[in-house]
């Protein structure tokens, strides 16, 4: 099992999310994130005071899978989210030791789907 | 990209055309003098002038104008407006999320206190029997005196405040002044003073600053009105008094934690554009009901306070777009406001196209101060209280001097424009006594509150944020 977590450009999600979709992977966690990565940030100008303004908003995913759907979910991931540009963001995948289906109590690979 | 350079430029170009052709100061479009309204009311519009023939006999219950009197109430509602929520949500969105509630607070709050410190002898100290030109007596203790049918009358001077209104229309309608003025001084301190001193701060220099000051200018006898100094609807009573007593507090108080460098944006923007355009709206009570009734001189006032305020907004925004690259929205709100404030001494004096130039003046002079000046000085005036009301008022003043004509309002006066240099002496002075009891009283009020229980929120309060700290509240819940 294994714990993807992808950092996306916001206006990539619903590509994203469709591709998860078309590769019958359903289950998935988004958030609204800020971070920066080489492309740095945008200075904002308040009443002409630079804010050192070094974050972007980002989206975070989070998509718990047996391993033989991580690579679908990659691609997925990869075909929806890149534009080419700098600022496509990341993907980590992490080993999962356990996962646990609190409304029937199901462990390991069965209670991820 | 080298088109949008010249695109700036052009409307750059426009901008200052409009400055000196305003400057030429062509006589009024249509000279309509306005004698029913100067007659009516020549109180705020000019004490001084050599009474626009005053009503021989005191004004009865049967000389109500209901046109009038309606127009000043719905003003005096348009007044308040401008406090709660206006200047709320402007100041509100400017600061961090942890503090808005604060600054809402301390708005709403003064309406309360302020509005009750008025009808039991705020209003009396100010407009109340002259006592030597400096204060008003305590005749008028608690509403004693002020007639809820009949205009005011002034018998030893055979005048009255507003002759076509009740007394106490005039005096609800002046509340509301004497409510925003501690307000505007909220930007400079917010995000750091303790709300007890904030609350005793506010009462003292309403008492102490505010009302004298009132009564200086606009009080029957006082002695700034009689020297002839023009203050349509208080841009000396109320913008300067306010903007400098914000710069004293600004410093008294000392820098927020983290300034200049570790300082979050605005945590809602489009609160405070939500304010800025409801400050517009309730600035026609305060400028156009200045006039305290319905004629051509409430006319005139409205529609040179619009007219400044646009030029205003559009000038900061290119000033913006000129020198930062880009036109900000806080930019166009924060132009409308100084827009707004200096147009107000000058409101019921000047013709549409002084009106333009003092706009245009309005989004240059505070763009400067806020984005050059007050860096070079480093201190820390939260939301430029001092840099648009200080400066924006002091700038209406002179501008007043400069642009003022009796084409307007012939209980006014005359500018250096219209051949009158001793007009700009006269408001420069009013401006300088001002600045300087505004700025030697708050000081002195400032010490000594801190001295009874301390300005200053606990570095651990001002941290967490005196939203949690002062009032064990927030303005924004992050679960449901």
């Amino acid at each position: 099992m294994k714990y993807i977590i992808a950092i996306i450009q916001p206006d990539r999600m619903e590509e994203v999310l469709a591709r998860l979709e078309e590769k019958e992977i359903h289950l998935v966690t988004v958030t609204n994130v800020m971070g920066r990565g080489r492309q740095k940030g945008i200075a904002e100008v308040y009443r002409s005071h630079k804010e050192a303004g070094t974050l972007l908003k980002k989206i975070k995913l989070e998509i718990a899978v047996n391993d033989a759907y991580v690579k679908p979910t990659l691609d997925a991931i990869i075909g929806g989210g890149r534009t080419g540009q700098v600022g496509d963001g990341k993907i980590f995948v992490l080993n999962l030791e356990e996962v646990v289906r609190i409304r029937t109590g199901e462990t390991g690979g069965p209670a991820i789907g | 990209m080298k088109m949008t350079r010249y695109w700036k430029l052009a409307l750059a170009l426009a901008t200052s055309a409009m400055v000196a052709g305003s400057a030429l100061a062509q006589a009024p479009a249509a000279t309509d003098t306005p004698t029913a309204a100067v007659v009516a009311a020549p109180a705020v519009a000019a004490t001084n002038a050599p009474a626009a023939t005053p009503p021989p006999t005191p004004p009865t219950a049967k000389d109500v104008n209901s046109g009038d009197n309606a127009w000043v109430l719905i003003s005096t509602a348009l007044v308040l407006l401008m406090t709660i929520p206006a200047l709320a949500f402007f100041y509100g969105g400017l600061v961090r999320r942890k503090n808005v509630l604060s600054v809402l607070m301390k708005c709403f709050i003064l309406a309360c206190v302020i509005s009750l410190q008025w009808v039991l002898f705020g209003y009396s100290l100010s407009f109340g029997p002259d006592l030597k030109g400096f204060i008003g007596s305590l005749d008028w203790f608690g509403l004693k005196n002020v007639s809820m049918d009949t205009p005011h009358w002034d018998a030893a001077l055979a005048t009255s405040y507003a002759g076509t209104i009740p007394h106490q229309s005039f005096m609800i309608f002046q509340m509301m002044f004497a409510v925003i003025t501690p307000a505007l001084i909220i930007g400079a301190f917010a995000e750091r003073m303790k709300f007890a001193a904030f609350l005793t701060f506010a009462i003292l220099w309403t008492t102490l600053v505010y009302d004298p000051v009132a009564h200086w200018v606009w009080g029957k006898g006082g002695f700034l009105g009689a020297m002839g100094a023009l203050d349509f609807a208080g841009g000396t009573v109320v913008h300067i008094n306010a903007g400098i007593a914000a710069l004293v507090t600004a410093l008294v108080l000392g820098k927020r934690i983290g300034y200049p460098d570790r300082m979050s944006p605005p945590h809602n923007l489009p609160f405070a554009v939500l304010g800025a355009g409801l400050l517009w709206v309730g600035w026609f009570g305060f400028n156009a009901g200045s006039a305290l009734g319905a004629g051509g001189l409430a006319t005139g006032a409205f529609v040179v306070t619009h007219v400044a305020t646009a030029a205003a907004g559009l000038t900061w925004a290119v000033m913006d777009w000129f020198f930062n690259k880009r036109p900000t929205v806080l930019g166009v709100i924060s132009g409308a406001v100084a827009g707004l404030v200096a147009i107000t001494p000058a409101a019921g004096f000047v013709t549409a196209m002084g009106a333009i130039g003092i706009g245009v003046g309005a989004g240059i002079l505070p763009w400067i101060f806020v984005s050059i000046i007050k860096p070079k000085l480093g201190y820390d005036d939260t939301l430029d209280a001092f840099g648009v009301h200080g400066v924006g008022g002091t700038w209406g003043a002179i501008a007043t001097g400069l642009w003022a004509t009796k084409a307007v309002n012939s209980a006014g006066a005359d500018g250096l424009f219209y051949g009158n240099p001793a007009q700009l002496l006269i408001q420069l002075k009013a401006v300088g006594i001002t600045l300087v009891y505004s700025l030697v009283v708050s000081f002195a009020l400032l010490k000594l509150v801190d001295f009874v229980m301390g300005l200053r929120a606990e570095p651990q309060a001002e941290k967490i944020g005196l939203d949690l700290s002062d009032h064990r509240e927030t303005g924004y819940t992050v679960l449901d």
